[in-house]
């Protein structure tokens, strides 16, 4: 017989087998998940959830399809948490300090309590990246937040409102777009397919009997 | 973690890791490639697979689940629908809220199209999400189009059409360049140079990356210019059912409000279909990395309809699926892996084939090494082969693995696994749908004024895809798909709205003697996790 533990999804008890996760244990009680339910995998933060396990004083955060159930565990799904989005025009906007200022002021009101990263789900340290974005270090700010999922489980936890998801991804946009260095092979490539360059060759592979495209291929010249 | 039998298998993995590192394992030949297909390759299993009996493609092949949902009910009576009041009327109406979805709502836009997206779950709750090791494009000075083509034409068994793959490679570069205008971030070096690496089946090295969130950095970056954009996304809002008119041109669709079950009436002068894949209905039993909402939706629909179906009958196995722990038993371990040096290692620590032949030549190898070799590891799940993930920095240094691969260095981390010091289980896990809905070169489908764009389409790679082509193709069809369906609506005038096709596609169904009670599209699967309770039902 499997191992069970006892787990309290949104308060009602449920007794599941103790290798499952969060996300595992809901459905094995029964609920067809509509909501707080994506990729599954830890990638599109669908499935922010926040748990106590019972006479612990701690609330942790976490990914339900992340994370195993443990004893006693009082889970509480997130299915939807109201971030701020502001509407920018990306071919506008500079990567100057002053765009976080319009944007995203709340950020100044950080008083550094840094519940934002002990409640981060991918272990980020959210505060930190939030600051270099405060200092208009949109780079170190990109680079910081990369791994972010979104889940909002930081913002929910924050005092000064602040939406740091969406910082982040101004940040990395802004990073992406105009500060990272420009790539010339690209911009030489797409000249180069633009005036037509590489027509004759593709037209000559797509014209050939399939017996001569397995020569072709069979023989190909592999990069090492 | 680990189990008392797998450490002791992890042990020859060890001992034998810097000569295994060294060694360059020999390519297959095509001959040998073909042997090991046709024994090993789920696509092969004839009885895994069922002849439709109505529809476009009758008398073709295709998986048994994937006909059982293509012939069955539909989820509507057309009788209790008031086709004459729309809820939304729009020029452009996008069905599927991925990179597909999002990238032709952009253009539609773009090109001045009143555009809307409705999606059964989230924005971005979608397979482009997952996409963790990249993208390819032709841009760098030893590679070009032409290389891409023959790669891509070869790799997909000689079976692409060469009008869609033309584009998917011609159009590459352009592709990634617009992302990175977007403020995608790629991985590059100081001078800019990208940072590219192999696939599966690459001669040149055209992967490109954001480290091993390659989908999700693409994907964030979309949705968030959807939204500055200001185009209506109804989340948690699926299509259930194709609206044609009078004329026999796709007009709409009728939606389902996934929450309340309230059904609503979405009038389009052109729809796009971009509902992706078919991982959660589980081929063959596998596993899948895909997401929750992937249940091949698109298909029934556009068939349904009067789309015809192109490959529907192969699927891509990927070869490193986890294989333990079984909390993330099927999720992705990204390609990149290997293309950063991991090798595949059997249970006696041998190397058994060269790390990046083609997807499904190397689910066919794993396949074999456990089935028929017997040099598999035992799993609560059933078997798995080693990668050898240390490998990585001992070739490498120290970093490689936490800067390039941090996804997976968390997956695992998660369950008390260090990748970096000890190498992980694998099997291959249902991926990717090869076929889908037959395009033309405007993404149109066989009905007027349905387009398709992304993993819904068939054709685009043939009978196989390379890692890299699809993130691509999503991007560069549905940019095209977005500027075809706003062109063509410009010259649209919708007549008469008619779900007369639903009743006629039924009563083929009822004419050929198919009995059951199957509705479709799916929308989503189920899951108890064998729970006594349910399982007995
Ligand atoms: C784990 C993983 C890793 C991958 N890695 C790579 C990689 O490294 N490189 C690469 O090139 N490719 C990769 N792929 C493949 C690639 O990511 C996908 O094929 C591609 O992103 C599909 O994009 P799409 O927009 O067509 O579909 P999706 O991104 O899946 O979007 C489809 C959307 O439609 C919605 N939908 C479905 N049915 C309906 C309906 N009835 N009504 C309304 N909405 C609906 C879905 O919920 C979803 O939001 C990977 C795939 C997976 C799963
Ligand atoms: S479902 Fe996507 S992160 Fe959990």
């Amino acid at each position: 017989m499997e191992n069970m533990v006892n787990v309290f999804l949104m308060g009602k008890k449920y007794e599941v087998p103790s290798n499952l996760t969060i996300m595992g244990a809901m459905e094995y009680a029964g609920y067809q998940l509509v909501r707080g339910c994506g990729c599954r995998n830890g990638f599109c933060g669908a499935c922010a959830t926040i748990y106590r396990i019972k006479g612990e004083s701690e609330l942790k955060a976490c990914l339900a399809c992340q994370t195993k159930v443990e004893d006693n565990m009082y889970v509480a799904t997130l299915p939807f948490f109201p971030l701020e989005k502001k509407i920018y025009d990306m071919e506008k906007i500079k990567p100057t300090e002053q765009i976080m200022m319009q944007l995203y002021p709340e950020i100044y009101s950080c008083i550094g309590c840094n519940a934002c990263t002990k409640a981060c789900t991918q272990g980020l340290n959210v505060m930190q990246y939030i600051a270099y974005a405060q200092r208009g270090d949109y780079e170190a700010c990109a680079e910081e937040s990369f791994d972010c999922v979104m889940c909002g489980v930081c913002s929910s936890r924050c005092p000064a409102g602040i939406s740091h998801p969406q910082v982040a991804l101004l940040a990395r946009r802004l990073n992406g777009k105009y500060l990272a260095p420009k790539s010339e092979h690209l911009e030489d490539r797409v000249r180069e397919i633009k005036n037509g360059t590489f027509e004759e060759l593709l037209e000559g592979l797509m014209g050939k009997p399939i017996s001569e495209m397995k020569e072709l291929y069979n023989n190909r010249e592999i990069e090492k | 973690m680990y189990t008392e039998q797998m450490l002791e298998s992890m042990k020859k993995v060890a001992a034998n890791r810097e000569a295994n590192a060294a060694l360059e394992p020999r390519r297959m030949t095509a001959e040998e490639k073909e042997a090991l297909l046709a024994k090993f390759h789920p696509d092969y299993k004839q009885d895994e697979f069922a002849i439709l009996s109505v529809g476009g493609n009758k008398g073709e092949k295709v998986p048994t689940e994937l006909r059982a949902l293509l012939e069955a009910k539909s989820r509507i009576n057309p009788a209790d629908i008031d086709l004459s009041k729309a809820d939304y009327e729009t020029d452009v109406l996008i069905i599927g809220g991925g990179g597909a979805g999002a990238s032709a709502a952009i253009e539609a836009d773009e090109a001045g199209a009143k555009t809307m997206i409705v999606t059964k779950l989230r924005i971005g709750d979608a397979n482009t999400m997952m996409a963790e090791g990249g993208i390819q494009a032709a841009d760098k000075p030893n590679d070009s189009p032409a290389i891409h083509y023959l790669d891509a034409f070869g790799g997909g068994h000689f079976a692409a059409k060469p009008e869609l793959l033309y584009k998917l490679v011609t159009e590459a570069p352009e592709a990634i360049q617009w992302l990175n205008d977007l403020g995608v971030e790629f991985d590059k070096m100081p001078d800019g140079t990208m940072v590219t690496t192999h696939g599966g089946g690459t001669s040149r090295k055209r992967m490109h990356a954001a480290k091993d969130y390659s989908g999700a950095e693409i994907m964030r970056t979309l949705r968030d210019e959807v939204l500055n954009r200001g185009i209506p996304v109804i989340d948690f809002t699926a299509a259930v059912e194709l609206i044609l008119d009078e004329n026999g041109n796709c007009a709409g669709a009728v939606l389902m409000n996934m929450e309340t079950n309230e059904l609503l009436i979405a009038k389009a002068k052109t729809v796009i279909l971009a509902t992706g894949g078919a991982g959660r209905l589980h081929y063959q039993g596998f596993p899948t990395s895909n997401h929750y909402g992937a249940t091949a939706d698109g298909l029934v629909l556009g068939y349904r309809a009067g789309a015809k179906l192109l490959y529907a009958d192969t699927l891509q196995y990927h070869p490193t699926g986890a294989a333990y722990p079984e909390q993330i038993f099927g999720a992705l371990v990204t390609e990149k892996v290997r293309s950063i040096g991991a090798k595949l290692v059997n249970s006696d620590g041998e190397v058994f084939m060269h790390p990046l032949e083609t997807r499904d030549v190397s689910a066919a190898s794993i396949i074999r090494e456990c089935q028929e070799r017997g040099k598999g590891i035992e799993t609560s799940d059933g078997q798995g082969i080693w990668l050898d993930t240390p490998m990585i920095e001992l070739k490498n240094g120290e970093g490689t693995i936490e800067k390039r691969i941090p996804a997976m260095l968390r997956m695992f981390g998660k369950y008390g696994i260090d990748i970096r010091k000890e190498p992980i289980l694998i099997y291959p896990t249902l991926h990717y749908q090869n076929g889908g809905l037959d395009i033309d070169a405007d993404c149109m489908t066989k009905v007027e004024n349905l387009f398709a764009a992304g993993e819904v389409v068939g054709g685009i790679h043939g009978r196989n895809r390379l890692m890299g082509n699809s993130l691509l193709d999503i991007i560069v069809f549905g940019r095209d798909a977005g500027k075809a369906a706003a062109e063509k609506a410009k010259s649209v005038n919708v007549g008469k709205l008619t779900l007369a096709h639903v009743d006629a596609f039924a009563a083929e169904c009822e004419a050929a003697g198919i009995v059951g009670d199957t509705v479709s599209p799916k929308l989503l699967p189920t899951y108890t996790h064998g729970n006594p309770k349910f399982e007995a039902k």
